[in-house]
């Protein structure tokens, strides 16, 4: 770890009590959803930190992760936040406490630049921000049923779109496309194809 | 007394200055708008749920059609993620190729962004004379790659191959006599490096050109100057990177900030406006067409001298040569696994981010060791831009709706994903 970033990470530790995670030369700090919240509003608030920006922040489904049995929950918040004063990033992980209606509180109030990024990961993932003055779907069509980026959410999709003459109008059917993979996916053990002692 | 209402207009989306699939409700009192409303996601093609089922290399071509404005840039982020989750190191003259093909790629957007943005506002010359050095980097482009626009050219660990020593020439036609013919290749009889360094000894003098349409022209002062203001404390606070933030005045580029490749080997200014609204926005832009144009000239300069390798030789990650390949039995089997299953990029995450034309372009991978990504995720700055739409446009008159659109520069390739 680089001098800079044990630097954030001891202030991080110091203001916070959570130790982040250090890799890649990244920060990551893993909240749960009850502290979320107060430690959004004390990254951007606090002197030492100031987290002024959110750059991202994106859903992620973890169910189908290293093809092996979850151990945890299953969907997560990831935000990317900058700090412009500091010139510092840091990322920051939130699980979603309930599988079954995965639901946070909105940063709206603390970073205002959320607003379509929670829409966004509400509309493809599901999870609800509680808060949010204005949580529609942003990317899928009007009308559209399903989270589609969730893991169990096939690619093809689960109906298509076609005019119908006769009705004069365009009906949704299921669809008729097979899934196909080309390349399969593979997760190695550790060290595969590596030197053998 | 009649009932005054507001009444909604439907703006797109199909609309020429929409600038692709904007639909935009526009709540408006008279001729004032009183609420914007962007419905976006028409050109959404779900990029980020493809990645998952396709491996790392084939997801590449696909960061070309997201900002399909400025297309290097958006792989350039996306290599640049797999080489931080993989440690890879990228040959120095790999990391040139790459900061010059950014840069013109930068010329590029801001060729166009500014090219429609005068077309928007009435201002016809000026889109013409953008896209005339639009078409000689375009060049740049296929020289290198083989494809004008969709390049795909560069791989995690370096770039595809090395530039190459002729140019494209154009052929004769019915309606060209020899010596037009003869006009038109004679700065590409030698190799790309003497196509470029002769367009940036060219290209000053096409933006003062630019210049001489814009800057002091009174109408476009008229359509610019105050229109969609944007304060440093909004533009923070909506999450602006690149040359929106620049124009509010705080002097931010992650090419100065948190240096990526050689850039801080090179000398370059930070353009920054002070107003924030359309013509500081425009000013910086243009200023920015100038310090690419200088970042260009030092990359062919040191690229003249200095050849070596372009991709590295971790045949884990980038493929053996063909003579390699055919040679030896550990590089058959290198080359067969590369293309069959693909590269194993070890477990984490990682984000990466450039300084894309249009701002902080960022990539986000999570990663379970698999042959392909679990979860990518595409930061794109056009999409923080427009959801800033509703603030700038409210109490502004419908046409300049037309102006801050323009201004925002956005690319529904990449807000949709």
């Amino acid at each position: 770890m680089t001098p800079r970033l044990q630097r954030l990470s001891d202030t991080i530790e110091k203001v916070l009590g959570l130790k982040p995670v250090e890799r890649t030369g990244e920060l990551t700090l893993e909240v749960k959803a009850a502290d979320y919240l107060s430690v959004a509003q004390t990254l951007r608030d606090h002197a030492d930190l100031r987290f002024d920006e959110l750059i991202d922040l994106c859903g992620v489904d973890y169910s189908t992760y290293g093809d092996r049995p979850r151990e945890r929950e299953r969907f997560a918040a990831v935000l990317h936040l900058l700090s412009v004063e500091h010139n510092r990033r840091l990322r920051l992980r939130t699980f979603c406490p309930d599988d079954e209606f995965p639901l946070l509180p909105s940063v709206i109030e603390v970073w205002p630049g959320v607003n379509w990024f929670e829409r966004e990961a509400f509309d493809l993932f599901g999870i609800v921000f509680e808060g949010h003055p204005d949580l529609r779907r942003i990317l899928t069509d009007y009308g559209f049923v399903g989270h589609p980026f969730r893991k169990d959410f096939p690619i093809s999709g689960h109906v298509e779109m076609r005019y119908d003459p006769e009705q004069k109008r365009v009906v949704y059917e299921p669809v008729t496309i097979e899934p196909r993979e080309i390349v399969p996916r593979i997760v190695r053990e550790e060290q595969y194809g590596g030197e053998r002692d | 007394m009649a009932e005054i209402r507001n009444y909604t207009v439907n703006f797109g989306p199909q609309h020429p200055a929409a600038h692709g699939v904007l639909r935009l409700v526009l709540e408006m009192d008279g001729e004032v708008v009183q609420r914007a409303d962007p419905h976006i996601g028409l050109l959404h093609r779900a990029t980020e749920k493809l990645a998952e089922s396709r491996t790392w290399i084939q997801s590449l071509p696909y960061m070309d059609r997201l900002d399909y404005i400025s297309m290097m840039c958006s792989e350039h982020a996306y290599v640049m993620a797999i080489e931080k989750l993989c440690g890879i190191e990228v040959p120095i003259r790999a990391q040139y190729i790459r900061v010059m093909f950014d840069e013109i790629t930068r010329i590029l957007n801001h060729n166009f962004g500014l090219g429609t943005l005068g077309l928007d506002l009435g201002a016809m010359t000026v889109f013409l004379y953008c896209f005339r050095e639009r078409e000689d980097l375009l060049d740049c482009y296929e020289a290198v790659s083989g494809a004008r626009m969709h390049a795909a050219y560069y791989r995690p660990g370096g770039v595809y191959r090395d530039l190459p020593d002729t140019m494209p020439q154009y052929q004769a036609q019915y309606s060209r006599n020899a010596r037009t013919l003869a006009q038109m290749n004679a700065n590409r009889q030698g190799s790309l490096l003497d196509f470029i360094e002769d367009f940036t000894e060219r290209f000053p003098q096409c933006v003062d050109e630019y210049e001489t349409l814009l800057t002091d022209n009174r109408i476009w002062k008229q359509r610019t100057v105050g229109i969609g203001v944007v304060p440093p404390e909004l533009a923070l606070a909506r999450g602006f990177t690149g040359p929106m933030l620049r124009g509010s005045g705080i002097a931010w580029d992650l090419r100065k900030k948190q240096p990526y490749e050689v850039y801080d080997r090179l000398d370059f200014d930070v353009a920054v406006g002070r107003n924030g609204d359309t013509y500081d926005r425009y000013l910086v832009r243009v200023e920015e067409m100038r310090q690419s144009n200088r970042i260009i000239k030092q990359c062919v300069d040191w690229l003249r001298k200095n050849p070596g390798p372009v991709i590295t030789d971790n045949h884990k990650v980038a493929p053996p040569s063909r003579v390699e390949m055919k040679a030896n039995m550990e590089e058959l089997i290198h080359h067969f696994k590369l293309f069959t299953e693909g590269m194993h990029v070890p477990e984490g995450e990682a984000y990466a981010a450039v300084e894309g034309p249009k701002g902080e372009f960022g990539v986000y991978f999570i990663s379970d060791g698999g042959n392909k990504p679990y979860r990518m995720k595409l930061r794109s700055p056009a999409f923080t831009h427009l959801s800033a739409m509703d603030q700038m446009a409210r109490g502004h008159m419908l046409a300049d709706a037309v102006a801050i659109i323009s201004t925002l520069d956005i690319v529904f390739g990449e807000i949709d994903r």
